[in-house]
């Protein structure tokens, strides 16, 4: 076992030889044996006695990366899913990027959709010569021979392919193999297959960055500035050295580093700690300020135009002289994304000088390099073993590498002799930034005689997530739009006969970073709210009004119809409901994947309940169905929760939240029924770990709204807006 | 202080100071990683064992408190309704990131110990405390069910 890689621990009891499928330095796919292998990339890897192990070079934090990518390989191969080995890829920016990004990155709903090719040729191609292998040895014509689960047959015989494996790999690799007829899937689009990480997520042996534990290893929690500018003056960490485990502390990575044998012993020397700041250049605004700054800015004019059909003034004469409009000012407060893993990174030293990084790494080509500059150690110096991530919903891949550079920071601050493993407590994740931008939004929408949209006046003001990082120059459009605070408006599949967006950028109480469905969990929510309000005030059914605005056989158009169709479907939209209870119905293209969701609900009481959520999405070919079922209902949740009861607040800069008791999470009680619908299609495969959040919202707003009495929830969340949940 | 448990059927003695949280002696001494440390206030569940069979957030059971009780883990959680629940666990892949799940697991077998038979109401009520950020909780919802079958078969 020769492959190059920074995990730790797996290579023993590995066969000693095997035939290796993967991308050579040009990026071609190659292939050897392992002993030749030297400058090879694998992605497949196949051992004399047939056992086959696929590297993912996706991050497993819930979405089925390790389940998706080895079903495209098993597909090809004719192997079975279950007796598929599945491993971590180790940070190798050059093949094992992201197709679509060029780094290796799991975000933006990607995962599959950037590796349905890849993943298959490596698996067609490990195929095409294990035939071709065993076509020499027998003597016999290679199209004579199949490959099925794991077992070579023809002309009278048959044989396990790990027999084939050694002159597999002195033959010669076709440049393109040929891949399976969809007709022929057996496992893509199959309902039956299963997660490969589900017996280690029931029985307690899988193993997340939170589980490392190496020897020697010190363990370092951060007292943290209480506002954003404040600056360490002092601290005095007599009372810490009472604590049984405590072992320093130290100034550095913008606090106290509070070093300890284990992390019980670190999160109560840190308690112990007092330490002065000086906060006279520390942000000191509140919510309220926050609202007022960001209501003034949709009120004005914009910095930036994002679209204009035609010139603001034009478009905003033609609302203001519609014979109906419809207007609305909206509020996103930050969000945090509280993983149910708080992030941690362990910083091992190895006898070269360099470190072994162990985390649920995301991205693994900036940390790799971020980390490198933070220690003055050459990138190649950096090894990273990804784990499996306790959840992320982007909180783990930033512009920064915050956690992962702190940590790499708290280990330079020691003698780097022993391990560090940095941990977040719950209030270090709640408190610490990193939080969906806080947004307004201003709309005013005129119809014409018809009851169709004549004109929309789109304002958006809130804090930018790309300005300010080293993404700036590749991200931010000429003209000064970060694209992500707009996505989901200005490219919407309906036909708007006339739209202006107008972006204005304010500056952040904290740092702001993209929460799952970035700027789409705010623009989803605008415009399938201001859709249904649109539809009332032309007095026409919600649905019909949306295909109303969906005319024509344009993709865009025809998918996001089929997905309103499909769910209204499923819902019975059309059928009556007992007193007391409403539906509302929201649709949202995302990550080229499209989604609709209708949200039924009951008031008693006062009290709403979420009776039923029915969803239809359509995400090109569904690799794993269960999996796509599966983010629907994860979306959903995620989606659902936050518009109900989550914010984080400010009062004089400093965040009011702590804990989940005061960011409370959703519970399992708060949706009593989520039904998905998969629209059949042939197109390829598209994202979904993130399309099913942006119309969950909306359409629970729009049934609140449905209900007699009811009114449009602009202002979240929700529970601190008028609305009270059963 | 040195102090006796039983844990997972066997007794061992760790070196903890009074006050010391159980769920930090079987993650940082015993290195029993199953049971997760989610929040440290007992709000989210993801740390919940068996003491004599029932359900506590080992984050706010503190080592001194535990005595004579039996300490069970997601290790080594075994019998009829642990095993019904894992099969349930399979048969709908309940899980996601996983994180919470050792967490969920745990909770369920002690309902399904107390109540073979739980309504959904009885579900939700008794697993409001466990906190899933993948909202799989109409799979968990639906695993306990189906757990509940297989008991009863």
């Amino acid at each position: 076992m020769s492959v190059k890689t920074s995990r730790r621990g797996f290579l023993a009891g590995a066969a000693a030889s095997g035939l290796v499928i993967g991308v050579d330095a040009r990026g071609a796919l190659a292939f050897g044996v392992q002993a030749k292998t030297r400058d090879f990339t694998p992605f497949v890897r196949i051992d004399t006695t047939g056992r086959v192990t696929v590297l993912v070079k996706h991050l497993e934090m819930g979405q089925g990366p390790a389940t998706g990518l080895p079903t495209l390989v098993a597909e090809e191969l004719g192997s079975d899913l279950s007796g598929i080995r599945v491993e971590f890829a180790p940070a190798d920016n050059e093949h094992y990027a992201n197709t679509l990004f060029g780094v290796q990155l799991t975000g933006g709903s990607t995962a599959l959709s950037n590796s349905f090719l890849q993943y298959r040729k490596a698996g067609a191609a490990a195929r095409a010569v294990l035939l071709q292998a065993a076509a020499q040895d027998w003597a016999v014509p290679v199209a004579e021979l199949t490959l099925e689960n794991g077992t070579i047959s023809g002309h009278g015989r048959s044989e396990g392919m790990g027999a084939f494996v050694e002159t597999a790999s002195a033959m010669v690799l076709p440049e393109d193999p040929p891949l399976k007829d969809p007709a022929q899937f057996r496992l893509i689009g199959n309902p039956d297959l299963r997660r490969t990480d589900t017996p280690a997520k029931i029985d307690g042996s899988a193993q997340y960055g939170m589980d490392v534990h190496l020897p020697n290893q010190m363990v370092a929690v951060i007292l943290r500035p209480p506002r954003k500018g404040a600056v360490l003056t002092g601290f005095d960490a007599a009372a810490a050295a009472a604590v049984p485990g405590f072992i320093e502390a130290k100034e550095g990575v913008g606090g106290v580093v509070v070093f300890a044998e284990h992390t019980w012993a670190a999160f109560q020397a840190r308690e112990a700690i007092a330490a002065e700041w000086d906060l006279s250049g520390a942000e000191a605004r509140s919510q309220a300020d926050l609202r007022a700054e960001l209501s003034a800015m949709v009120s004005a004019a914009p910095a930036y135009e994002a679209r204009a059909d035609r010139p603001m003034t034009e478009i905003a004469a033609a609302v203001a002289g519609a014979p109906r409009q419809v207007e609305a000012e909206f509020f996103f407060p930050n969000l945090a994304h509280a993983p149910m893993e708080p992030v941690n990174c362990t910083i091992e030293p190895t006898a070269d000088g360099g470190v072994i990084l162990h985390d649920g790494c995301q991205f693994q080509t900036l940390v790799q390099a971020m980390v490198a500059g933070a220690l003055g150690l050459e990138p190649g110096k950096v090894r990273i073993n990804t784990m499996f991530a306790g959840g992320s919903f982007g909180r783990r891949s930033n512009t920064d590498a915050d956690y992962p550079v702190e940590a790499a920071q708290a280990f330079a601050l020691t003698d780097r002799s022993r391990p560090v493993k940095l941990v977040f407590s719950r209030e270090d994740d709640v408190r610490g930034g990193y939080y969906r931008p806080a947004v307004a939004h201003k709309v005013r929408i005129g119809l014409d005689e018809s009851g169709a949209i004549a004109g929309w006046d789109h304002r958006v003001a809130g804090e930018s997530i790309i300005k300010g990082t080293p993404f700036e120059g590749g991200m931010v459009q000429e003209g000064g739009v970060d694209p992500t605070s707009v996505e989901g408006t200005r490219d919407t599949p309906y036909r708007i006969g006339g739209m202006f967006v107008g972006l204005t950028d304010s500056a952040p109480l904290s740092t702001v970073l993209w929460w799952r469905s970035v700027g789409h969990n705010h623009t989803g929510y605008v415009m399938e709210t201001m859709m249904d309000q649109a539809a009332r005030a032309a007095g026409e059914d919600p649905l019909a009004f949306r295909l109303k605005h969906l005319t024509g056989d344009a993709p865009d158009q025809r998918r996001m119809a089929g997905v309103l169709r499909a769910a209204a479907e499923a819902a019975g939209w059309d059928d009556p409901l007992p007193e007391g209870r409403a539906r509302g119905i929201a649709a949202h293209k995302s990550f080229e994947t499209y989604v609709a969701e209708v949200v039924e609900i009951s008031q008693s009481d006062g009290r709403i309940q979420i009776e039923r959520v029915v969803c239809a999405v359509d995400c090109g070919l569904a690799v794993n169905p269960d999996v796509v079922k599966a983010q629907m209902e994860s979306g959903i949740g995620y989606g659902l929760g936050a518009v109900m009861r989550n914010a984080v607040t400010f009062e004089g800069g400093e965040v009011q939240q702590v804990n989940f008791p005061d960011y409370e999470p959703l519970r399992i009680s708060d949706i009593k029924a989520i039904e998905v619908v998969i629209v059949p299609s042939a197109a390829a495969p598209t994202g979904v770990g993130e399309p099913a959040v942006p119309p969950a919202g909306p359409a629970l707003a729009n049934a609140i709204a449905a209900l007699p009495g009811g009114r449009l929830v602009t202002v979240l969340p929700m529970a601190e807006n008028g609305v009270t949940f059963a | 202080m040195s102090i006796k448990l039983k844990i997972n059927g066997t007794m061992s003695e760790v070196e903890a100071a009074p006050g010391t949280p159980l769920l930090w002696v079987l993650r940082d001494t015993l290195r029993l990683t199953g049971t997760k440390f989610g929040c440290g206030v007992a709000a989210c569940g993801a740390c919940t064992v068996h003491l004599d069979g029932m359900p506590v957030r080992s984050c706010q059971t503190m080592i001194e408190d535990v005595g004579d009780s039996e300490v069970t883990t997601i290790e080594q959680v075994g019998g009829e309704v642990a095993e019904a629940v894992r099969q349930a666990w399979r048969e709908l892949d309940v899980v996601q990131c996983g994180y919470c799940q050792s967490g969920q697991i745990m909770q369920a077998v002690g309902l399904l110990t107390e109540t073979r038979s739980p309504s959904v109401e009885e579900i939700d009520a008794q697993m409001w405390g466990n906190a899933c950020r993948c909202a799989t909780y109409q799979r968990i919802r639906g695993a306990i069910l189906r757990a509940a079958e297989i008991l009863e078969a």
